[in-house]
């Protein structure tokens, strides 16, 4: 029974990031990286980590693929847009190479597993799962960088509002610099 | 029957070249930013599956602070691309060149 979920979820995870990376358009990129997402989340649940996986459909499918989604609206990119001189040829060939080194990295993954072996499974307790004792956990020994995190959230927060801000531009006859309205293709 | 752990090892490390693979290749900005979060992604189930492994929650917790780097790197890259949407009316990276002479 394990095993059956575990396929299908990893077969679903597997597929919908292929069409992540593959499609043209992207927001049926971005839709699809939902379907990635949510399959992972299914794959921590099943590996005694429920909360991370509720964590991982909240936040990234929740906010982050919200925000990719707005900024594609907001770009309002058509699917076509490849005019550079690259072409079929060019296209193929970065694919055969990427497709070279993903085997290469599969291959030194399996070698890695299969010349030193894992460790044997310890069983799952409650308390792995515990969500009062993994707070705990996270708000005493792993304080400090919990603290820097949120911190690294904050600049994150107003760099963005910094670069994304339209630009103030300055009269050509007065000099005065004020922010323009609306005029911005 | 249980899963063995290596499978979801192997399964990130899939994941994980799918987003290497696409990042590379891929010249539409947003879809960069989409394998990237994708090879996040494998190395949270990684983490998670050596949680499991050896018993531990450091695993679990490392992945909570992935998460926030996650949604900080993609606050300010999707800004970053609509500034240069501004300027340059294409997120296309092979044509956006301002840094690389």
């Amino acid at each position: 029974m394990e095993m059956v979920i575990f396929l299908i979820f990893a077969a679903l995870a597997l597929g919908s990031s292929l069409v992540v990376v593959a499609h043209k358009n992207p927001i049926y990129s971005t839709m699809s990286l939902v379907l990635t997402l949510f399959s992972v989340a299914v794959l921590f649940v099943m590996l005694g980590a429920p909360f991370v996986g509720v964590l991982q459909v909240l936040i990234y499918t929740g906010a982050i693929v919200v925000l990719f989604l707005f900024v594609i609206m907001l770009l309002n990119l058509q699917a076509g847009q490849r005019r550079d001189g690259s072409g079929m040829a060019g296209q193929s060939l970065q694919m055969i190479v990427a497709l070279g080194g993903a085997v290469l990295f599969g291959l030194l993954v399996a070698l890695a597993l299969g010349r030193t072996g894992l460790p044997p499974v310890q069983t799952l307790t409650a308390d792995m799962v515990s969500l009062k004792l993994l707070s705990r956990q996270l708000f005493t020994e792993y304080l400090l960088p919990f603290e820097i995190v949120g911190l690294l959230l904050l600049v994150a927060v107003i760099g963005a509002t910094v670069v994304a801000r339209r630009p103030p531009q300055a009269d050509s006859t007065t000099g005065y610099v004020e922010s323009t309205k609306g005029s911005e293709p | 029957m249980t899963v063995p752990i290596h499978w979801y090892l192997l399964l990130a490390a899939a994941l994980f070249v799918i987003g290497a693979a696409g990042a590379l290749t891929r010249r539409n900005g947003i879809s960069i930013f989409l394998s990237i979060e994708l090879m996040l992604n494998a190395a949270n189930l990684t983490l998670v599956a050596y949680s499991r492994l050896l018993g531990v929650r450091t695993g679990q917790l490392v992945v909570f602070f992935v998460l926030a780097v996650a949604a900080a790197e993609a606050a300010v890259g999707l800004a970053l691309f609509i500034a240069v949407f501004r300027q340059r009316h294409t997120i296309d990276v092979n044509r956006i060149n301002l840094m690389r002479w």
